[in-house]
């Protein structure tokens, strides 16, 4: 069972649309299985046989009738789809806005995701975290789409069809998760080098799960004074990277306060281990080549020391 | 016969820098519709090589064959070339061979403008391929474009792409979309100043109908993409904003320039490819094409609708709700009329004598495949569902279906139906249905599946991909069928080099055909027809062969 199958929906918005594509593709399939048989009759039926005179068979010229009816007949179909159509895109573009609803600011950069919570007062990269959204008591979360450099396109399968973030182009989208677990996705617009590992993670929780991941997002870090910590704040790190309560207050990259809650780096291209952590630091282009992370050429203790210091950024 | 032999021996004894510099110069719209063809076969190796090179890279996931910049500048030189420097430069060849002969006219209405649109879409092609020595100007060792065939801002920006790569693919566009411009307005003026007594426009070929609306469509569409690509320019050198989306600019407004050209182009490429089936399928199937009329309806029908149809390519940008409605709605009418067109040809085999040559074999392989890629094209049209598969591989294999399993099966079938006109030989049929068979399965296997990746969530233009989506299977079958598809090539080659060489002589009409261009010797003389021609009727040579029962009597 693929992971990302459009056939799998978990979501209001991907539901719909599965309906819908069951009605589409049995229309399409039945006119396919008619007109597949009329051509393989005619193929086989009329050829040339040996043995044939080498007459010429009547000449036909046309028929009004038989033109009206291939005419008529397809109209009538495609009025029937356009109607269906038109009303899934109504449903999930003209959808309620609850004033319960989670609130996301999605910014896709080259080639990672930027999130922030504007009512919950979070920032974080990645991977998203939204809560369940129960039927009865909708839950559902907003995205509003923005991009800070190229065209990017945010694509959960199995939670919703694809918008697309485009500069100066604000964008929004929901969706509603009706399980738990963690669903993945990808950009979906070409964006540049490393387009392909631009990787998208939702992590659906429970509303418990939900309240204390939100809890901890919230705390800033602790100034630590360890050596790796000023190595961080006196190398070129802090010119892209935040981490909040520290002097590091950089926004080109990914926030780090939360760095060690996040199960992969790289936007999902690899998991985080702290050997990962270290190579990425080191060489970011044996991981990612053509990303934005520069390597920071650092020697070896400092290299360790950074990363015990990131290690500590829970 | 034997004055031909005399004046080929006689050619051939001639320094070869005179016989080039005879196609150098030349105003012969025989000889530069040829010269299109050449020139696009060139090209369609190059950019199947680019293709090449992608599928193998896509074998398994995490395939480390080429790096992401170098696979980047695969998929971004293989559209460009196989859109503008292959299936444009075809269809125009084809045009420009065969719209003279068809109306019979002497020559094109403007031979010179004939030879500078030629020169202009050459010169397209050398700056584009000249991008990967200079691409990349003072910063390096030199890089191709990596910005995708649609260049969407603001990945076009100097911000984003520096050097000159970007540069050398708007002039490649720019100078090709001039030649296109200029081929079209002599294909029209052609059609409509040049044909000869008695052949009214209800009288054309279908062949012509359908180029006189792809020669409109092209001033139509070519036009916004040249004075995007101008734009471009301003934007990138003179200080202009309009894509520039760092400085108030808009990456939407690129969107639309790009697919007002876009879609119709699909249309212009489409159009020549229904040309040709509609003039082989009657000849193989020994009737006259059935509804004419209501062809070319269907024809100005699709030329009209495709111009409304292009933000369905859009869907994904965050529309307004009625606009996406809008777009649905156009996109799924244009299905009435390629419908039509299906159906007629159906007719038109309905009671024949199918005769399986091999112009035949491609022919109903098209109307098959062409059946598919529109059905898959409906699936698109439904929003919704392209919010889904937008940008995905199921896109990538339905738009192959369209020009692959469509226009290119069309176009083979045309090459193998007018060979011997052109050439004066006939071709092998055995190398002819070998080629037939290799393709038609790498066909099936590479884009047929493909349909599949798209559906479980893999999208286009990624050089590497994540184990464990369901996708590793699917895109090894889909790699596997190049080897089938690039053996269908060679084939072809070797049997149109091994034809010209060796081939039958074909006597004037090989295929008992009912159009002028076969009542001319193979190939035509400079000057075309002797005497120029008076018809009566849509297949002025039908009733020559069967003056008891001829044509006109029912038209």
């Amino acid at each position: 069972m693929s992971p990302t199958s459009i056939f799998a929906p978990v979501s209001t918005p991907a539901q719909s649309i599965f309906g819908l594509s069951i009605f589409v593709l049995v229309t399409v399939a039945a006119i396919f299985v008619v007109v597949f048989s009329l051509l393989a009759y005619a193929a086989v039926k009329y050829r040339n046989k040996q043995g044939d005179d080498s007459s010429e068979p009547a000449q036909v010229y046309g028929s009004t009738q038989v033109e009206l009816a291939w005419t008529v007949i397809p109209v009538l179909i495609v009025v029937a789809l356009f109607l269906a159509t038109t009303r899934v895109i109504l449903a999930i573009q003209n959808a309620p806005h609850p004033s319960g609803a989670v609130e996301v600011i999605v910014t896709g950069h080259q080639y990672w995701w930027e999130y922030r919570y504007p009512k919950l007062n979070i920032v974080t990269a990645n991977e998203l975290h939204v809560p369940v959204s129960d039927p009865a008591h909708p839950t559902p979360t907003f995205l509003t789409l923005l991009s800070a450099d190229t065209d990017h396109s945010f694509w959960v399968p199995r939670l919703g069809g694809k918008t697309d973030l485009i500069p100066n182009h604000p964008n929004q989208m929901w969706i509603d998760p009706h399980e738990t677990g963690l669903f993945l996705g990808q950009c979906a617009q070409y964006c540049g080098t490393q387009h392909a590992k631009m990787l998208l993670r939702v992590y659906v929780q429970s509303p418990e799960d939900f309240e204390r991941w939100v809890h901890e997002q919230q705390q800033s870090a602790q100034p630590t004074s360890s050596a790796g910590e000023r190595v961080f704040e006196s190398a070129a790190c802090v010119n892209c990277h935040t981490v909040s309560g520290t002097p590091a207050v950089g926004k080109f990259g990914p926030d780090l306060t939360h760095l060690m809650s996040r199960e992969t780096l790289a936007s999902g291209a690899v998991k985080n281990t702290p050997e990962i952590l270290r190579l990425w630091i080191k060489n970011p282009d044996a991981i990612k080549p053509g990303s934005k992370m520069p390597a920071m050429g650092l020697n070896d203790p400092d290299l360790d020391a950074v990363t015990a210091y990131l290690e500590t950024l829970r | 016969m034997s004055t031909n032999t005399l004046t080929l021996s006689e050619l051939s004894t001639r320094p070869l820098t005179l016989r080039l510099h005879e196609w150098v110069t030349t105003v012969d719209h025989k000889r530069l519709g040829i010269l299109y063809i050449l020139y696009a076969l060139v090209f369609l190796a190059l950019g199947g090589i680019e293709a090449t090179i992608m599928r193998l890279q896509l074998i398994r996931p995490h395939n480390e064959l080429v790096s992401p910049q170098v696979f980047n500048r695969m998929f971004t030189m293989h559209g460009t070339t196989m859109i503008f420097f292959v299936a444009m430069p075809l269809v125009f060849g084809f045009a420009n061979y065969l719209v003279p002969l068809m109306i019979g006219a002497r020559d094109m209405a403007f031979p010179r403008l004939n030879a500078f649109s030629f020169w202009m879409s050459a010169l397209g092609g050398l700056f584009l391929y000249f991008s990967f020595f200079g691409g990349d100007g003072l910063y390096g060792a030199g890089s191709a474009p990596d910005v995708g065939w649609f260049a969407y801002a603001p990945l076009t920006a100097k911000t984003f792409s520096v050097g000159h790569s970007t540069d050398f693919w708007t002039l490649s566009l720019l100078s090709s979309g001039i030649g296109s411009i200029g081929t079209a307005i002599n294909i029209i003026t052609t059609i409509l100043c040049m044909r000869c007594p008695g052949m009214t426009l209800g009288k054309m070929p279908l062949l012509v109908w359908l180029n006189l609306v792809m020669a409109g469509l092209v001033i139509l569409a070519v036009s916004p993409l040249s004075a995007a690509q101008i734009m471009l320019v301003v934007d990138r050198y003179l200080g202009g904003h309009f894509f520039d989306t760092q400085a108030g600019g808009s990456a939407v407004i690129w969107m639309h320039f790009f697919w007002i050209f876009g879609h119709p182009e699909v249309y212009v490429l489409v159009l020549p490819a229904f040309a040709f089936a509609s003039e082989i399928i009657p000849v193989f199937s020994r009737k006259a094409i059935f509804g004419y009329p209501v062809m070319v309806l269907a024809t100005v029908a699709i030329g009209f609708i495709g111009m409304s149809v292009w933000a369905h390519h859009m869907f994904t940008i965050g529309m307004s709700a009625g606009a996406n409605t809008f777009f649905v709605l156009s996109t799924m009418a244009i299905a009435v009329p390629t419908g039509i067109k299906i159906f007629n040809w159906l007719a038109t085999m309905w009671g024949g004598r199918i005769r399986y040559a091999t112009p035949m074999l491609f022919c109903v392989a098209f109307l098959f495949q062409f059946l598919v890629a529109g059905l898959t094209g409906v699936t698109l049209a439904v929003a919704p569902l392209n919010w889904q598969l937008g940008n995905s591989y199921y896109v990538v294999a339905h738009f192959h279906y369209v020009i692959v399993g469509g226009i290119l099966f069309c176009i083979f079938a045309a090459f193998y139906y007018w060979f011997p006109k052109a050439s004066g030989k006939l071709y092998s049929e055995a190398l002819g249905k070998l080629h037939f068979w290799l393709f038609f399965i790498g066909f099936h296997l590479t884009f047929d599946f493909m349909h599949v990746p798209g559906i479980l969530g893999m999208p286009r233009r990624i050089y590497t991909y994540e184990p464990g989506r369901g996708w590793d299977i699917w895109n090894l079958i889909v790699t596997i069928g190049v080897v089938f598809q690039a053996a269908g090539i060679l084939v072809f080659a070797a049997n149109l080099l091994w034809s010209y060489l060796r081939g039958k002589t074909a006597g004037n009409d090989p295929w008992d055909a009912w159009t002028l261009e076969w009542s001319t010797s193979s190939p035509p003389p400079v000057y075309n027809y002797a005497a120029v021609p008076n018809v009566r009727s849509r297949r002025p040579l039908w009733d020559l062969k069967h003056s008891e029962d001829p044509d006109w009597r029912y038209e």
